[in-house]
């Protein structure tokens, strides 16, 4: 008895995830069944779901118009960068925090992530200007070196929580062993954490490539990455669903394959880290 | 080698030295709309003639105001060339940001540019940006619906012909809305048209010393009527309804009207997209009879920012695009129906675009907006269905939030009036204007 009323409830546990996760899953769904869709078909009312004739002329459109690959070079460019570049400096800012707090450790953290609170529009035009001031203005280092400060907060605090895990003494045994403060940081602690920092990277990277403000307002026809090729499709005078579909569908293809891979650490960063 | 050989070989090499020496690389900035995507797809006509290569950002209308306005207040000379509208050129053009396209050649033909198009994208009588395509609003109405109502829609109907129209057209158990509008929030959705509604009941937004006038009648009665109609005989949820959801409704039967950009008759009646393709008709926006029509006028225009460094390049390409060679180029490729409309005269005197069903009426509807007489009273602005100042853009926003509240049954029509009059003074003051 007992065990039939555990069996169902897995049953009826494992319905709803699934249920919950289509339902997330539907707008992704829909927008790639939409990209093999006619434009006549895209917009049919009632909607069609999968009875329709499957067409490729969408993406042929597109990749006869735009130059893909140039978009998806410098996506990748711009969301490794900025989260290599991350990391680089929010590991050493980590370390000091979980193993050589000060009074204001606490202050400082928060006061990083205050920083997170500031609507981004509101530096636009400082930022604009500072931009055309060093001549980096439709670069892609101007966005590696915006899009990593505009990450820092969360890579620092993530990499902090998971810094706390890590028993202080096994780095002070290093010490003792005449480690100095490179080899403690990269050959003890950076090892121990590297499913911390794997997860951290895969987040920042995620979010840096979908970052759509920065990366609209500071390019033009050398840096823009694959938000400003989707931005590319979108018109409000004219219905051209299918096409902005199958440009958004090349745009998240890559991360979405990304994520598919690498799930399992992103959910243990996503349940263990600072984000939980 | 004779000494004539040497001259001319010496001639041939310098001339394809400086031709190489001036052909440049220009950036254009341009939304994505049919018209455009379609000059894209002719670049190469443009650099075999020229030299020059095109490099193209096409961004989504909204996002494209913002990245200019923020590249050009701060001489960020990202781009070379700006696809920009009425509502911008006058107001760059007197802060200097844009240069001025006086000295075209003669080829070009400028004085060829319809009237009212020139007149809107000119500042101190020099034209500043030059028009790729042109628009009013009209009416476009089912034929077969219309019949059916025993109704026969006159050339230039009044707003009551239309309201009663629509209510006899509405058949709510076929799914058949009298008449879809905009009643999106924002200055250029819902906006546009209620101001050029407004308009045409002899309403206007300010007075001749910047005094908003939503306290005054004809406001009132605009509104009134607007929501009164469009609960009789208009779509569920129209609210939130803009150009693409009313065109999704009507190409798919279920608008009996439409009053929207012309620029949309070429969709509602491309068989590919429409299903009532062959049962559309078509007619000027409609009037109170005091003189105004409730049509707007726009124009999506090519302008040079000033300070770029390949000003000679940008004003050839300028003169490419919009040139009647250009027209003739697509009419060859793709037929009249596709050339980009509403720009230049010679094109609606030529036979084969007079054959094109809207286009006497697209014609019409651009040459009866007056930009800088648009509404019944006097006014101190230019501008039919904007006021061409920068505050505008802002205000009208939060003024088509309160409406689009209304429309959707938040609030009433004197509540909204009131709180736009309201924030209107507000912002006129803060700016100066009062």
């Amino acid at each position: 008895m007992a065990r039939s009323v555990k069996t169902q409830r897995k049953i009826i546990n494992t319905a709803a995830a699934w249920g919950i996760g289509l339902l997330i899953f539907f707008p992704i769904l829909w927008t790639i069944l939409t990209s093999f869709k006619t434009e006549a078909t895209a917009i049919a009312d009632p909607p069609v779901f999968l009875a329709f004739n499957w067409t490729m002329e969408n993406y042929t459109a597109v990749l006869e118009r735009s130059n893909y690959a140039k978009f998806l070079w410098n996506s990748i460019i711009i969301a490794g960068g900025s989260t290599i570049l991350g990391i680089i400096i929010a590991v050493p800012a980590a370390w000091s925090m979980a193993f050589v707090p000060s009074r204001r450790t606490k202050d400082i953290l928060l006061w990083m992530l205050s920083t997170k609170m500031l609507p981004a529009v509101g530096v636009l035009y400082p930022i604009y200007l500072i931009c055309i001031k060093l001549g980096i203005l439709d670069s892609r280092i101007a966005l590696v070196i915006i899009l990593m400060l505009m990450n820092l907060p969360i890579i620092v605090w993530m990499l902090y929580t998971y810094f706390r895990e890590i028993p202080g003494e096994i780095l002070e045994a290093a010490r003792m062993d005449g480690a100095s403060l490179k080899e403690e940081i990269l050959y003890v602690l950076t090892p121990m954490a590297i499913p911390g920092i794997a997860s951290t990277l895969l987040l920042n990277f995620i979010l840096a490539w979908n970052e759509a403000f920065w990366t609209l307002n500071l390019t033009a026809a050398n840096a823009a990455p694959l938000t400003a090729f989707i931005a590319s499709y979108s018109s409000p005078e004219g219905l051209f669903f299918a096409k902005l579909s199958a440009a958004s569908t090349m745009a998240i293809a890559p991360i979405l394959i990304l994520g598919w891979f690498s799930q399992k650490q992103l959910v243990s960063g996503l349940t263990f880290g600072a984000v939980k | 080698m004779s000494l004539t050989k040497t001259v001319y070989a010496a001639t041939t090499m310098a001339l394809v030295t400086a031709g190489s020496a001036t052909a440049e690389n220009l950036v254009i900035a341009t939304v994505n709309n049919g018209d455009m995507v379609r000059m894209q797809g002719y670049t190469d006509n443009f650099t075999e003639k020229t030299g020059h290569t095109v490099e193209w950002v096409t961004l989504e209308e909204n996002v494209l105001r913002q990245r200019v306005t923020t590249d050009i207040a701060a001489k960020g000379g990202s781009f070379d060339i700006m696809t920009i509208g009425m509502y911008e050129t006058p107001i760059w053009a007197a802060n200097d940001w844009l240069v001025p396209l006086d000295g075209l050649s003669d080829a070009y033909d400028a004085d060829d540019i319809l009237p009212a198009m020139r007149e809107g994208l000119s500042y101190d009588g020099t034209l500043y940006a030059a028009p790729f395509y042109g628009e009013s609003s009209m009416i476009m109405y089912r034929t077969d619906l219309m019949e059916k109502a025993g109704l026969e829609m006159p050339q230039a109907p009044t707003w009551d012909f239309i309201r009663e129209a629509a209510a006899a057209m509405t058949d709510r158990e076929n799914d058949i809305n009298g008449i879809c509008l905009r009643g999106k929030a924002g200055w250029g959705e819902g906006g546009a048209l209620i101001t050029v509604t407004a308009n045409s009941f002899g309403a206007r937004w300010f007075d001749e010393d910047w005094n908003a006038q939503f306290d005054q009648p004809a406001w009132n009665e605009a509104l009134t009527f607007f929501v009164e109609m469009m609960n009789e005989s208009g779509p569920n949820g129209y609210a939130t309804n803009g150009f693409n959801e009313n065109l999704n409704l009507f190409q798919q039967g279920k608008c009996g009207m439409w009053i929207d950009a012309t620029v949309a008759a070429s969709f509602v009646t491309n068989p590919d997209d429409s299903t009532v393709a062959d049962k559309v008709g078509f007619a000027l926006a409609p009037n109170t009879g005091k003189g105004k029509n409730a049509n707007w006028l726009w124009a999506w225009a090519l302008a040079i920012p000033a300070g770029t460094q390949k000003e000679d390049a940008a004003k050839e390409f300028v003169e490419w695009a919009t040139s009647k060679e250009y027209i003739e180029l697509v009419a060859a490729n793709e037929g009249w129906a596709n050339v980009p409309p509403g720009a230049r005269t010679s094109l609606y005197e030529n036979e084969n675009y007079k054959a094109v069903p809207f286009a006497a009426m697209t014609l019409e509807s651009i040459n009866v907006a007056d930009p800088k007489n648009p509404t019944v009273d006097p006014v101190p602005y230019v501008g039919v269905q904007f006021v061409a100042i920068p505050e505008f853009a802002g205000i009208a926003t939060e003024v088509s939030q309160e409406f689009s509240a209304v429309y959707a049954g938040q609030q009433t029509v004197e509540e909204a009036l009131e709180k736009a009059q309201a924030l209107t003074n507000d912002a006129m003051e803060a700016a100066g204007y009062r």
